[in-house]
This record gives C-alpha cells, structure tokens and sequence, in this order.
C-alpha cells in the first residue's frame, strides 16, 4: 500500500500545453523517493499539484492517491478544497527553495512555527512558547530565533526555520523542493545532513525534488528523471548513473562525472 | 537611515500637532465670534485682532482657527470614507474570482476616471454646499483609488510562496487572510491612507476656494484665500496666514505618512547587523511608488 500514488498525472496550463505528461510514480511509507530535472520541466509543479494547490487555471488530470495513516485514502485530483486542507500537513507538506520568499517577512519566525505547533498538537501559552524553542532547537537554531524576522536571519538559518515549520506538522510525507538550491555550498550540506536525519529519526517518507545529481545521490537511491513534462526514466540511481538510456539522463551523468573529474584533477 | 526616518516622523508629528491643538482650542475659545464684524474692514495687524481682519470686519485669527478645525475634519472625514468604502471594496476585488474582479475593476476605472471637481459640483447639486458633501464627493474619489491599490496589494501578497507554503501546512484560507494576507498589505495601506490625508486636506480646500465647501459663517482655508485674493496687494495677511497653515499641514501629514512607512514594516528597521537585501527593499519602493500617491483630486 503505497502512501503517494501519482498514476498518469496530467497537468495543463491555461492555454492548453500540456506542462506534465502521463506522469506516474509512488512513494510508500517511509521511503525516499528523488525527482530530478532542470528547472521548468515541472518538478515543483508535481508537488503542488500533489499538494492540490496548482496555480490559478491550470488543470491536473490522472490520479494522485495519498493514503497517510490515521487518514482517509483520498483522490486529490478534483477534491474539494476542504478535504485537501484536512490532508495539508498531516498527510504531506513542502518545504520550498527560497526560505527568503517562503516564509512572511512581516511575522517573527517564532510566531510562524507556533501556527503549526498549534494546529497539530493543539498547544497553547507558556506549553506552545516551549514546542517552539524545541522546534528550533531540534533544527538547532538559537532561541533568539524565534524573535528574529526573516529578513534578520541567514539564509541556512531561515531554511532550518522552514523545515522546522514543515516538520512541526508531522507530515508523512516530506516534500522537499529544491530546499538547498539557494544556499552556499557548505551551508548545503548541512542543511541536507540535518534534514537527512530528521527525516529518519521520524520515519517519514521523503520526496526530494533537485536539478542537481550529486545532491539527490545523498539523500535517496530511488529516482525519476523529468525533462519537459515527461518521466523519461526511473529506477535505482546507481543503475541510472551506471547505464543511463535518456540523452537528458546521459547529459545529466556526464556533467557530474566532468565534475567530478575536474575535482580529481585539482586535488591532484 | 533610520534615525532620519523617526526624526521624519518626529517633524512631521509636531506640525500637524500644532494645527490639530489649534482646531482642538477652537472648540472652546476664539478670540472673536467668527460672524463678529466689529473691527472694521481690512484692519491691520494688532491689537486686539493680532492677525488683522478681512474684508467684511471679521477677525483673521478666529478664522484660521476655525478653520483648521474644518481642514482637520474634511481630511479625516473623507479618509475615513474613502478608506472604508475603497478597502472594502479592493479587498472584494483582490479575493473575488475572475468575473467579479473585473467587473468592480471596471468600476474602478471608470470612476478613477470620473474628474473629482465634476463629482463634488454633483454631490454639490443634489445636497448643498457643506462640508458634509466635500467630504462625501472627496472620500468617493479617493475610495476608486485606495480600492485600486488594495486590489494590487492583495493580488501581489496571493502570488507570494508564504502563502502557497503556508497553505501546503494545511492553514485554513480565513487564517491564511488573517494572518498573512491583511498583516502584509496593511503597512503600504497606511502610508496610502496618510498621503491620502493630505490631498484630502488639499482638495478640501480646492472645492472651498470654488465656494463647493463649508459655506460661512464657519471659515475654510481655501474660502479665506479666496476672499483675500481682491485685496492680497492691500492686506496680505489675509491671504498667506490660511495658506502658511495649509502648507504645515499637509507637509506634517506627508512627513508623517513617510516616517510610518518605517514603523508599520519590520523589514525596513535597520535593527541590529542585518540589513534587508536589496532586491527586497527596492520592491517596497517600488510598491510604495505605484501607491500612486501623486493623484490631485
């Protein structure tokens, strides 16, 4: 019984073009699950439309089937708008790119996690304040933090807050959209260590979507490669990378090996 | 930066607080009855009348007073109006689905299109002379443009990823509004609301000079102006005292409304080492400049 069952998801933009194609995939319980493309082959789309929460006049057809436990099994494709806000965040939620536009400039960072915090475990006053400092403890963030505004904190630090808020509300299913793509380097690899084992220790299954091969080797074994809309190949990563039968997929592998190489070379 | 912003608002607070203690003082004391024509015509300055008298004998001072006291109330008058009626109705706009938000943005142009001078001769027409109608036809021309920046702040604020992130943690879309939305459009509407303050002011006393406004015996800054313009060479009092007041006022109101823009919008503090980045200050800029504050009813 798979928690996330994408089957033949189509989804169309306003004029008609289609911007995902036929699209199927599965994620179960627990597992881990990478989406790897370049940006507009509708990677972040699949998630929103997962999320049932496409942009104005695009259509989504096929099915999407999420099955999280303690919930009722539900076709989010042409569900009403209060079903899927019963599902939002308990059955899946999203961590965005750019933590500097996804969360509300206006709102201290403390105020932003409490909202979760309170809808899930139902927490108020002086027990709330508490489940927020452990939120961001658990995402090991000062407690100043929580007083801070976004615009007040780095961009690694807003991005911890971020997988906090998404963390907060004990999805099962964790979408990450690109959650590393905006930060430095080095500030990427311990952002993706931290929500690498938070992930874990929770049990939640992952769905990590990334343009980029080497970072979605690190954190899932399982992929399904993008280009314009359509899933044109999925399988093992290591297979893929072994024996890629795509051009996109071949490209992809080969400017990671040039990498690579390029790295042997100055170390050498 | 910062520092020159409060004391903006600092400046901008004690001029217009020296016209609001005028127009409060008024309520209790003047130094003449505003219809007391006993100091003969054109009187110059001195006492008992400190300011002189206009044309008809009455006392400058008592006038000026009194009509700070309208100025004062025309402009928080027609913001009020304006600012219910347009904020209701840009909110209407900003949320509806497509047909509707065409049809009130239609609206919109149309009476953003209307020449407020024609509309106050209208209300002028179908009530009478009084400062019940300036505010009336002043606040229904400024409600078409606080409804047209309403409408563009709340699609803006929809369009942003904390809204879509806030709404993928399964927020209710009332707590969405409540807590995203109206917070983040509100500071930009405030500082709408405070230029507005000052044009209404203005145009109070445009519609004034045009004798569409409070008609005698209560004096208005603009009435006042035009009845010394015959007699500016002779006795200039008469004419640069209600003109002096209406520059304190509405340069305090616009000091005012620049200094708020700090305080109503977190991200522009400069509190602690941090300053916004820039991409994100100069989109409030332009945001502020597209509140299209320029528009003279």
């Amino acid at each position: 019984m798979s928690l996330l069952e994408v089957s033949a998801l189509t989804v169309k933009a306003p004029d008609g073009r289609a911007l995902l194609s036929e699209v199927s995939f599965e994620v179960e319980p627990g597992a881990r699950l990478g989406l790897i493309g370049e940006s507009g082959s509708g990677k972040s789309l699949t998630a929103l439309a997962i999320m049932g929460l496409l942009p104005a006049g695009m259509t989504a057809s096929g099915s999407i089937v999420l099955d999280a436990p303690g919930l009722p099994r539900t076709q989010v494709v042409g569900a009403p708008e209060r079903t899927l806000n019963g599902l939002r965040g308990r059955a899946a939620t999203v961590v965005f790119q750019e933590p500097l536009t996804a969360l509300d400039p206006l709102a201290k960072v403390g105020r932003q996690l409490a909202e979760p915090l309170r809808r899930t475990r139902g927490l108020r006053g002086s027990a709330l304040r508490a489940a927020v400092l452990a939120a961001l403890a658990e995402v090991r963030l000062p407690e100043r933090v929580a007083g801070a505004y976004p615009h007040e904190i780095s961009g690694g630090q807003r991005q911890r807050a971020a997988i906090a808020m998404a963390l907060a509300c004990e999805p099962a299913l964790l979408i990450a959209d690109e959650p590393t793509t905006a930060l430095d380097v080095t500030v990427q690899a311990e952002v993706l260590a931290l929500m690498d084992g938070l992930v874990s220790a929770r049990g939640m299954a992952l769905l990590f979507i990334s343009h980029d091969l080497a970072v979605v080797a690190r954190v899932t074994d399982r992929v399904v490669v993008l280009k314009e809309g359509l899933a044109v190949e999925s399988g093992n990563l290591l297979d893929i990378v072994a024996e890629p039968r795509h051009p996109y997929t071949r490209d992809l592998v080969s400017s990671a090996r040039r990498l690579d190489s390029a790295l042997d070379l100055g170390a050498r | 930066m910062s520092r020159r912003r409060s004391a903006t608002l600092a400046v901008g607070c004690v001029l217009a607080g020296v016209i609001v203690a005028v127009a409060v003082v008024s309520l209790f004391w003047t130094p003449f009855a505003p219809d007391d024509t006993s100091g003969g015509r054109l009187a110059p300055p001195g006492p008992p009348h400190l300011l002189g008298t206009d044309k008809l004998g009455r006392d400058l001072l008592t006038q000026l007073m009194i009509g700070a006291r309208v100025a004062l109330t025309a402009g928080l008058g027609s913001v009020a109006l304006g600012g219910v009626i347009g904020v209701a109705a840009g909110l209407l706009a900003g949320f509806a689905v497509r047909w509707l938000d065409d049809t009130v943005s239609a609206l919109l142009d149309i009476l953003i299109a209307f020449p407020t001078l024609l509309l106050a001769m209208l209300v002028v027409a179908a009530r009478e002379a009084s400062l019940g109608s300036a505010i009336l036809a002043i606040g229904l021309a400024m409600s078409s443009i606080v409804a047209r920046l309403t409408r563009v702040l709340v699609k803006r604020v929809l369009a942003q990823d904390y809204i879509t992130a806030s709404r993928t943690s399964g927020t209710s879309w009332p707590r969405v509004v409540a807590e995203h939305v109206l917070p983040n459009i509100w500071p930009t509407l405030l500082v709408n609301l405070a230029l507005q303050l000052g044009l209404a002011v203005l145009a109070e006393a445009s519609l004034s000079y045009l004798g569409l406004g409070t008609p005698p015996p209560n004096a208005s800054w603009g009435r006042m102006l035009q009845e010394a313009q015959a007699t500016v060479l002779t006795a200039p009092a008469g004419a640069i005292a209600p003109g002096v007041l209406l520059v304190v006022l509405v340069v305090g109101v616009n000091l005012i409304a620049d200094g708020l823009r700090d305080v109503a919008d977190p991200t522009r503090r400069a509190r602690g080492s941090r300053p916004a980045p820039n991409a994100e200050s100069s989109a409030r800029d332009a945001e502020n400049s597209a509140a299209d504050p320029g528009r003279v009813p």
